[in-house]
């Protein structure tokens, strides 16, 4: 009797639902069909507009001085992408100099997420910024789209000579300027000068003692390494291949893509890092984890090699340890005296924007007047890029403490005149460091042979270009 | 001779559209008013941008060279794609392991809670509940940091009792940290839909069977569990769709473990990374409908499994 009863309550239910849901879905069906039609109609009209979407472009003659000042005393609203921290008190300098404009800095993510909503703003047509800052790796993926305005007809090509040349020729292709350098990032290596103490190591000087001074540092300590190299972090690895003279990116601005993984020097530097990571003598842990910064404050890395605003995240997330840190030279390979960069910023001005003139203004201004410039290096301690700032003595003669008191700012400056020049990119450089990540980046974190991974990320990245329409070389 | 009185309104049609005048008319036009921002919505950010995507899944953008029609192109290269085919069984793992131990579970915390024996009823039906109110972001974030093994307490644990550090975050447990948080997240949510299943059950059958001689495992058994078999199925394909859109756990957990996690661990994720890392849209699109076809696939697949065995009963 109970088996029947509930059968028929499910039948009884089943039936009814049915016949209800029946009944809508024609209806329903429908109105879906008719609104669907129209709506891919009129979209399928709109997805071919995507082109377009620019404002006029703007004279290709140079602007004179008149109508830059015409233009800075006139209202104007600009919005300004960056996550630089505390740049509000650049900007509020840049408006109290041109009270005409004005200036909305918006943090919309730092690294990653910076470049995606850029690139879906850029891509929809609207919704892009004015003036946006760019790391020099990603600047020839925005150059491919036509995304920067070139800022040589205003006024931004004169401050040519303050750059040193491998950071001009970042930012610049013949005459035409792609953007206004803000900081960089040349490599040098902060060790706790404790630690190795301890151990009986001095700081090394070239690459063959670093790789004798991680075995001694991890033999005397077993639960922390001499130096950590993330699987995650390509930009360090390639600051590393850059030092080495590798070369191994290229775009010549049009078609044609260089992607050279085999050559000598990746091989020596691969060949170096190789058995130190297999055999488990240095750390291979991701980095900018909480995990990481808290192996940075409790002594199980002894040492980062790492860029010029590295400093910056030690005192803040090591604290405790100030005092003990020291800055030195990057390990040398054999008879050279070089040093790669990581990282770096510019501030590009994008092609769309309604008010090219003030937009170009406002990139130049904050990176290249004095006191603004100044305040970049001695207050949220970027690494400059102008020549101006990094002779200056405010600058240079900055006693850190967190290092003992060492003049860190000049350690830089002299490894930043020795940084390799002419490094290219690609076109794609969210994409590389991504299939580094899946590679190479790999191998490192999980010990395996660095080779393999190594052609892994070389046949990645020529099939991406190849698929992209690219011709590789 | 008017006899519009007794002609019935339905074979008149005059008399059906003054019908449609009056009350009924303005009932009408009150109900689509109601109704008017769901679907305002519904076909403005769910319709369109899916017939814009299908669209945009035939055609394939090049960095060099512009848009290009491709038709069926990148469906084909998606189901040779071994990234792709990977995530998509990596979900069919997570799937036949996850979600039994899920349902299993919150079937049990429902039967006991509709037995009446538990106390601090209340109690324990929102302690259960509560994990599903906690955003997913949250969830993953602080699972992150338990699962972490330097700084989270089980590794903390482990080490104080002198056991290894459990690799939580390694690439052979990953999975099944993940698993763990979809259950604790998922566990009440799925509880709550089959209690209130038994809740609405009639009381009349447990006497029944109570008089037959039944005991409280006998009743769930032969009488509960069969009589709430909708909700387990209303529950099942919400897992099952659920587990195929995988993505908040493995993106967020991506930051810990990025080598472990790569960029198609699970379908939904690889086609976020295809779409704004490798900025193959088209591609993106194309996998996401897959995906969608993939879901509609298994759902029908489980549904008509259900159907058949209630046939047989």
């Amino acid at each position: 009797m109970t088996g029947r009863y509930q059968n028929d309550i499910q039948h009884h239910t089943d039936k009814e639902v049915g016949i209800e849901m029946h009944r809508l879905t024609t209806r329903q069906s429908r109105a879906l069909a008719v609104t669907a039609t129209a709506g891919a109609l009129i979209l399928a009209g709109c997805a071919d507009d995507q082109e377009e979407g620019g404002t006029d472009a703007p004279d290709s003659d140079q602007i004179t001085q008149e109508d830059i000042d015409a233009a800075m005393t006139t209202e104007t609203n600009l919005t300004f992408w960056t996550w630089v921290p505390d740049i509000q008190n650049q900007v509020d300098l840049f408006e109290a100099e041109y009270p005409a404009i004005d200036v909305e800095v918006v943090n919309v993510g730092q690294g990653a997420p910076h470049y995606q909503k850029l690139r879906t703003a850029l891509e929809s047509g609207t919704g892009a910024p004015d003036v946006v800052q760019i790391e020099f790796q990603h600047l020839p993926s925005f150059r491919l789209g036509d995304h920067l305005l070139d800022l040589a007809p205003y006024g931004v090509g004169d401050i040519a000579g303050d750059y040193a040349e491998w950071i001009w020729s970042q930012v610049s292709e013949g005459d035409a300027v792609y953007a206004v350098p803000q900081d960089t990032g040349p490599m040098g290596n902060l060790y706790r000068e404790d630690l190795l103490g301890e151990a009986g190591i001095d700081v090394p000087t070239t690459w063959e003692d670093f790789g004798e001074a991680a075995r001694t540092y991890r033999e005397a300590n077993p639960d922390s390494y001499l130096a950590n190299m993330p699987g995650n972090d390509p930009g360090q690895f390639v600051g590393l291949l850059w030092q080495a003279g590798a070369r191994p990116f290229g775009y010549d601005g049009a078609e044609t893509v260089t992607i050279a993984l085999d050559t000598t020097e990746v091989a020596t530097v691969i060949d170096f890092w190789n058995p130190l990571v297999q055999d488990d003598v240095i750390g291979v842990d991701p980095d900018f984890t909480d995990q990481w910064y808290q192996g940075l404050a409790n002594g199980r890395y002894a040492s980062w090699q790492t860029a010029a605003w590295g400093p910056v995240f030690l005192q803040g997330t090591a604290g405790d340890t100030s005092g003990l840190w020291r800055a030195a030279p990057l390990p040398q390979w054999e008879g050279a005296e070089a040093a790669g960069n990581w990282g770096g910023s510019t501030d590009a001005v994008v092609e769309t924007t309604a008010n090219p003139i003030a937009a170009a203004q406002l990139a130049l201004w904050i990176n290249t007047e004095q006191e603004p410039a100044l305040k970049f290096a001695t207050e949220q301690f970027l690494f400059p890029a102008s020549q101006k700032i990094l002779e200056d003595s405010a600058f240079l003669e900055q006693e850190a403490e967190f290092y003992g008191g060492q003049q860190v700012n000049k350690e830089f400056a002299d490894i930043s005149a020795s940084v390799v020049p002419d490094f290219g990119w690609l076109p794609f450089m969210d994409f590389a460091y991504s299939s580094f990540n899946e590679t190479l980046g790999k191998a490192f974190a999980e010990r395996t042979d660095l080779n393999d991974g190594l052609i892994a990320w070389e046949s990645e990245l020529e099939d991406y270009a190849t698929a992209q329409g690219f011709t590789v070389e | 001779m008017a006899t519009a009185a007794t002609v019935p309104p339905s074979a008149d049609p005059a008399a059906r559209s003054r019908r449609g005048t009056g009350l009924k008319r303005r009932q009408a036009i009150a109900a689509y008013c109601f109704v008017a921002p769901f679907f305002l919505v519904f076909l403005s950010m769910l319709v369109m941008p899916l017939f814009y995507s299908g669209f945009l899944s035939f055609f394939r953008e090049q960095l060099v060279g512009g848009t290009v029609f491709t038709g069926v192109g990148n469906y084909v290269r998606a189901l040779q794609d071994e990234v792709f085919l990977g995530g998509v069984l990596r979900m069919v793992r997570f799937l036949v392991i996850q979600v039994p131990i899920m349902l299993g579970l919150a079937l049990v915390f429902a039967l006991a809670l509709d037995s009446g024996r538990l106390r601090l009823h209340r109690f324990i039906r929102l302690s259960i509940f509560v994990p599903y109110a906690v955003p997913g972001v949250i969830a993953a974030l602080m699972w992150g940091y338990l699962y972490g093994p330097d700084f989270g307490p089980f590794g903390q644990g482990a080490r104080a009792i002198g056991l290894p550090t459990p690799q939580f975050l390694s690439s052979e447990w990953m999975l099944g940290s993940i698993m763990n948080i979809v259950t604790w997240s998922f566990v009440g949510y799925n509880m709550i839909i089959l209690y209130a299943a038994l809740r609405s059950m009639p009381t009349e059958l447990y006497e029944a069977a109570r008089v037959d001689g039944a005991g409280e495992f006998r009743v769930a058994w032969s009488i509960k569990i069969p009589a709430i078999k909708p909700a387990l199925l209303l529950t099942t394909i919400f897992s099952v769709i659920g587990t195929f859109q995988l993505f908040n756990e493995p993106n967020l957990l991506r930051i810990l473990a990025p080598n472990v996690i790569g960029v198609g661990y699970t379908p939904n994720l690889y086609a976020y990374n295809l779409a704004f890392i490798n900025q193959e849209i088209n591609y993106a699109a194309a996998i996401a409908f897959l995906l969608g076809f993939v879901i509609m696939i298994v759902s029908y697949v489980v549904q008509l499994g259900a159907l058949r065995r209630e046939r047989r009963s």
